[in-house]
């Protein structure tokens, strides 16, 4: 479904993604972990091109994302993603946040666009929250409208930029068992989390990332109880303390 | 005092002109400005280009010399149009100028993850400025345009010098035949501050709707 080749990505003098490959079948659910800084966010954010990279290809169901424009757009479609900081529309509901794409990029009508978003909106447990503006609702509660937001457009594929890491800590759960639900549901997904319980628990596969890296890959299971580089140890040996 | 009441006719036509004057440009520099600001943050280089000399080349200049170059310099070059309608455009894209750049600095403060998630859903950037980044700015700069809405009212006086017979030149008219400055010029400084308290009242009232919760 993803297939990404020789990814590469400078910030300046700062490499941020040195040859990145990484592949994600249909349904999969691969999720990258790493320290601070070792280029998750950015690979995530060039897998729809909201980050240029400067070498490599990211084919997304076959097709090659292109560079720029009204292509562009339709592909990014396809690929729904879900911010750490929610990201909702400040000056919209959460059911206009929901619909707004569907009616304005796949030319849904508006009825048939809130029939589907107030299904979704139940499906993530806010159908009650459909009216409200985004700063009235929870961290937790602006998460799933996010979520049910990106689903709306009947994605091919979701990714999650450390979805759970600016929510309080009671909200972190509500969040997680929507994603678990939809990777049971079968929904192709890379999330970028420091949850470890939900990797282990979730992921098909486990990605470990270091200074622009992959470093390691690998079942959930077998990576977490032996990993096989020195860094992927160092990194579970802190992370695991807390 | 009497001198005001005898004329109330030229005044009040002044005032309407004034008004309408106002209303007009202030119409055409927020479309200008919009139109101006979306170029300047557009990802198309010539665009950005082209937005930044526009509001350069307009707020260099003088607007009375913007005013008298086009009611004398068009007819020259065979544009003719009526007085009224010259000075509302120029008014309207030298405020725009302004406009513009009250409208970017709006643009600037909504913050990146509202761009960037509009974009990831598939909106085009030209959606994404109208659906979601120019809502959002242009609530943020609702005090700006209220100056500039004021900026504009005052500068309007300044068509008086090419012609249109606005509130400035019917006071002026008023005064070549009565020669009594004060009282005619104080009436019409009253009436132009009324205006502009009703323009901050407007503004007041806008912000106060407008305002988003975040
Ligand atoms: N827009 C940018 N401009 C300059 N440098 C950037 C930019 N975005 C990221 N970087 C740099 O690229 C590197 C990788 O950043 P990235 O955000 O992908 O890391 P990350 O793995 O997501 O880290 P974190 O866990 O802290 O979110 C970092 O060194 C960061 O400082
Ligand atoms: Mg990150």
């Amino acid at each position: 479904m993803i297939e990404v080749r020789g990814l590469h990505k400078r910030f300046g003098a700062h490499t941020a993604l040195r040859d990145v490959d990484l592949d994600v079948a249909k349904g999969e659910v691969v999720v990258v972990i790493g320290p601070s800084g070792s280029g998750k966010s950015t690979l995530c954010r060039c897998l729809n091109r909201l980050e240029t990279p400067d070498a490599g290809s990211v084919r997304v169901d076959g097709a090659e994302l292109p560079a720029e424009g009204r292509a562009l757009a339709r592909l990014r479609a396809d690929v729904g993603m879900v911010f750490q900081s929610f990201n909702l529309f400040q000056h919209k509901t959460v059911l206009e946040n929901v619909t707004l794409a569907p009616v304005k990029v796949r030319g849904l009508s508006r009825a048939e666009a809130q029939q589907r978003a107030r299904e979704l909106l139940d499906r993530v447990g806010i159908g009650a929250q459909a009216d409200k503006l985004p700063a009235q609702l929870s961290g937790g509660q602006q998460q799933r409208a996010a979520i049910a937001r990106a689903l709306a457009m009947r994605p091919k594929a979701l990714l999650f930029d450390e979805p759970t890491s600016a929510l309080d800590p009671e909200m972190i759960g509500e969040v997680l068992d929507v994603m678990t639900g939809l990777a049971h549901d079968g929904m192709t997904m890379v999330v970028v989390t420091h949850e470890m319980g939900f990797a282990r628990r979730v992921a098909d596969r486990v990605v470990f990332m270091a200074d622009g890296e992959v470093v390691e890959t690998g079942a959930p299971a077998a990576f977490f109880d032996s990993p096989a580089t020195d860094r992927a140890r160092d990194f579970l040996a802190k992370v695991l303390d807390h | 005092m009497n001198v005001i009441t005898d004329h109330l006719p030229e005044f009040g036509s002044g005032l309407l002109l004034t008004v309408e004057l106002t209303l007009l440009s202030l119409a055409g520099a927020l479309v200008a400005g919009i139109v101006v600001a979306a170029m300047r943050v557009s990802p198309v280089g010539v665009l950005r280009a082209a937005g930044m000399a526009y509001v350069e080349t307009l707020q260099n200049i003088p607007l009375l010399v913007w005013l008298v170059l086009a009611v004398f310099g068009l007819p020259e070059i065979g544009v003719k149009a009526g007085l009224f309608t010259t000075a509302v455009v120029v008014i309207s894209l030298y405020q725009g100028a302004y406009t513009a750049e009250a409208v970017r600095s709006g643009i600037n403060a909504v913050p990146a993850g509202q761009g960037e998630a509009a974009r990831a859903l598939g909106l085009t950037f030209t959606q994404s400025l109208r659906l979601v980044i120019l809502p959002q700015a242009l609530r943020t700069v609702v005090q700006p345009l209220g100056n500039i809405a004021i900026m504009t009212l005052m500068n309007t006086a300044l068509a008086a010098a090419v012609g249109v017979v606005e509130l400035t030149a019917a006071a002026n008219r008023v005064n070549l035949a009565e020669a009594q400055p004060i009282w005619i010029f104080v009436a019409a400084g009253l009436a132009y501050m009324a205006l502009s308290g009703v323009v901050g009242l407007a503004t007041g009232t806008l912000e106060r709707k407008l305002a988003i919760l975040r």
